[in-house]
């Protein structure tokens, strides 16, 4: 028994040992099956994790140009300085070194250092020249790296700032167009599958999950040739005339688009410092105004379509008339005066006694049609709706003070959108600021009165009108001035507002301008004499500049060819002008 | 040889080709993705180079100093009225 047992034990314990074996290998060939065919997604997206990185395919911001193809806003390339603090803290004797080379005071890169020492990122500087940027990054300091962003440059400055607008540090429009197009512009960041290594640089791209596409151009209507002679020439102006601000704003009649808007004073949108609010403000499109006299053409406009005769005398003596015991007043007692006379002479009470005759309806259908009392379709972001109550809450004296532009309110823009319908044969089109982008037109009125009114305005920039400075020699020129005081709460200011609204050449017509400027304050504020000379000296040079011919070729050949200098002969210096202030 | 050998043989080549062929399409692929990259590194600095020219440019041509330009260095004024003549077609 005892020799058996000998053999059989041996035998007993291989088969156990080996029993067991088998069952060790079988469960790690379990596991390992386990691991390989039913969890490994987990583990495969795990393992991915630590080098799988999806990136953000940056995108460029397109360009923003002028109507032919001037670049007014562009992103230029510039580096930001981006520190790693976890890795950067490692060895502090390298921040001095960083701090040195930033100019930058140690302490404050050490300070904020400390606020993010948990933090894998931080922003050191943003937006560096290139070749500043890599005199950091030769240094070598472990954890510091730059990133390529780009920067929005605007070479036009002040002039183009009010329309173009600005964006922010991280390239969002904040302001004007950059900001109405800010999804245009931008584009759509794409996605990829990238590899990286354990400093976060890319080794390998894997795949393409979504494709960049990048911001696309946008042509504004802008010309900047005219915004430029604008610019230049509101501010000498504003100079001239010891006046506080000033806004023009030039439209092209047929197409609706916005030639050039300015605003003074403006600022410089390349300038990082924080801009003050009254000064990033479009006053063109911002800002309400009465529009004073410049509102009497579509008095006129308005009671040739209800069949008034435009030769009809309407008596204006002795300069004073009572509608509901409130006094309006002419600066003259003018007499009898005829629809031309009334523009001409610019006369109020001839505009309330035309209001009188016809009904509140008729004249608020009118004015509505000339979009007063609501937006543009400009889009421009921020603009104000006008106030133009409704006709149901006219009484005579509100229906007589809008008749010569008071107890309304309008913004240049709206303004010179209502002049170019009336250029137009009277379609409005809608106003834009980008190039073939008006989106829509209507009739405000017909084609025979808008003519009628326009030639009636023509007398405005003739010897004896209100607006002599205005008229450009070749051309035949229809305007309007006005000059209406500041409203605040409870009155009137003793404070003008000098207007200007002009049509040229009146044949064919092809520019209607606007121009305001506040607050002239050293001797004459009449619009004639503050703003008139602006529009003569701005649509002189867009004339040329966009090859208009001549109209009125007649005047050109009278004048003698060899005279001396023919400083515009202004019979304005003479003859006290007078557009119809209210009193 | 039998015929089923020979069928075999062809086989063991078809593999042998086959995987040398994969091998070589592998590749490719990575000189022409390395390729692709150098390029897309390549145009990238173009696009940036052509944006510095560009804002260059639009520094340059800014009106205020053609204006300057033109009226200081160069002494050009605008035409004045008797200076312009009307030809008629």
């Amino acid at each position: 028994m005892k020799p058996q047992t000998r053999a059989s034990m041996p035998r007993t314990r291989l088969l156990l040992i080996t029993g067991a074996l088998l069952l060790c290998a079988g469960a790690v060939v379990a596991r390992a099956a386990y691991m390989q065919l039913v969890t490994e997604e987990f583990y495969q997206s795990r393992g991915n994790e630590r080098f799988l990185r999806e990136v953000t395919i940056a995108t460029t911001r397109g360009m923003i140009t002028d109507r032919n193809g001037e670049a007014l806003a562009l992103s230029s390339p510039v580096e930001s300085i981006v520190v790693n603090p976890q890795v950067l803290l490692t060895d502090t004797r390298n921040i001095p070194k960083l701090a040195r080379v930033l100019e930058m005071p140690v302490d404050e890169l050490t300070r904020r250092l400390a606020q993010k020492h948990d933090k894998q990122f931080m922003y050191v500087r943003r937006h560096m020249n290139p070749d500043d940027a890599k005199a950091v990054l030769d240094l070598a300091i472990p954890g510091v790296r730059s990133e390529r962003e780009f920067r929005r440059f605007y070479p036009h400055r002040e002039v183009m700032a009010h329309v173009v607008g600005f964006t922010n540090l991280d390239e969002h429009g904040v302001e004007g167009m950059e900001l109405a197009f800010d999804q245009w512009l931008t584009g759509e960041p794409g996605n990829q599958k990238v590899i990286l290594d354990r400093d976060r640089r890319i080794v390998e791209n894997v795949d393409l999950i979504r494709p960049a596409r990048n911001g696309k151009d946008l042509t504004l209507s802008i010309d900047r040739r005219i915004q430029y002679l604008a610019y230049s020439e509101l501010k000498k102006s504003i100079k001239d005339n010891d006046a506080r601000a000033g806004t023009a704003v030039v439209i092209e009649v047929k197409t609706g688009e916005v030639l050039a808007m300015v605003n003074y004073p403006s600022y410089n949108p390349n300038s990082r410092l924080a801009i003050s609010p009254s000064l990033r403000r479009n006053a063109a499109v911002t800002d309400v105004l009465e529009p004073g006299s410049t509102m009497k053409p579509f008095t006129v406009a308005a009671a040739l379509e209800d069949g008034i005769d435009p030769n009809m005398l309407i008596p204006t003596g002795p300069g004073k008339y009572y509608v509901a015991g409130r006094p309006i007043s002419d600066t003259h007692d003018y007499g009898p005066v005829d629809m031309r006379r009334l523009l001409v002479k610019s006369s109020n009470i001839a505009a309330a006694k035309l209001a009188a005759m016809m009904t509140s309806g008729h004249m608020y259908d009118v004015l509505d049609r000339f979009g007063f009392g609501e937006r543009t379709q400009s889009g421009f972001p921020g603009e104000s709706a006008a106030v133009l109550s409704a006709p149901n809450k006219w009484g005579p004296v509100e229906k007589a003070t809008i008749s010569y532009g008071y107890g309304l309110s309008v913004t240049p823009l709206q303004l010179a959108q209502a002049y170019a319908a009336l250029a137009n044969g009277g379609v409005m089109v809608d106003t834009t600021f980008v190039k073939g982008g008006s989106t829509g037109r209507h009739k405000a009125i017909d084609p025979a009165i808008s003519s009628q009114v326009l030639h009636m305005l023509e007398a405005v920039t003739e010897t004896g009108g209100t607006a002599t400075r205005a008229a450009i020699k070749g051309y035949r020129v229809a305007g309007k001035t006005g000059t209406s005081r500041r409203a605040v709460a409870g009155g009137y200011e003793k404070r003008y507002i000098s207007v200007f609204a002009g049509v040229v050449p009146v044949d064919n017509p092809r520019f209607a301008m606007v121009v305001v400027v506040h607050e002239p304050s050293n001797g004459s504020y009449y619009g004639g004499l503050v703003s008139a000379p602006v529009f003569h000296n701005v649509m002189d040079g867009a004339l040329r500049l966009m090859d208009v011919p001549p109209d009125n070729i007649e005047q050109w050949y009278a004048s003698t060819p060899a005279a001396a200098p023919a400083l515009a002969t202004d019979s304005a210096d003479e003859q006290p002008p007078d557009d119809g202030v209210m009193p | 040889m039998t015929p089923r050998l020979f069928i075999l043989a062809a086989l063991v080549l078809a593999v042998l080709l086959s995987a040398v062929n994969v091998a070589y399409a592998r590749h490719s692929h990575r000189q022409a993705y390395i390729e692709l990259s150098r390029l897309q590194k390549a145009r990238d600095a173009f696009n940036i180079e052509f944006r510095r020219l560009q804002t260059e440019q639009a520094t340059v041509s800014e009106t205020n100093r053609i204006v300057g330009i033109a009226t200081e260095k160069l002494g050009m004024h605008f035409p004045l009225e008797n200076e312009t003549m009307v030809v008629q077609p």
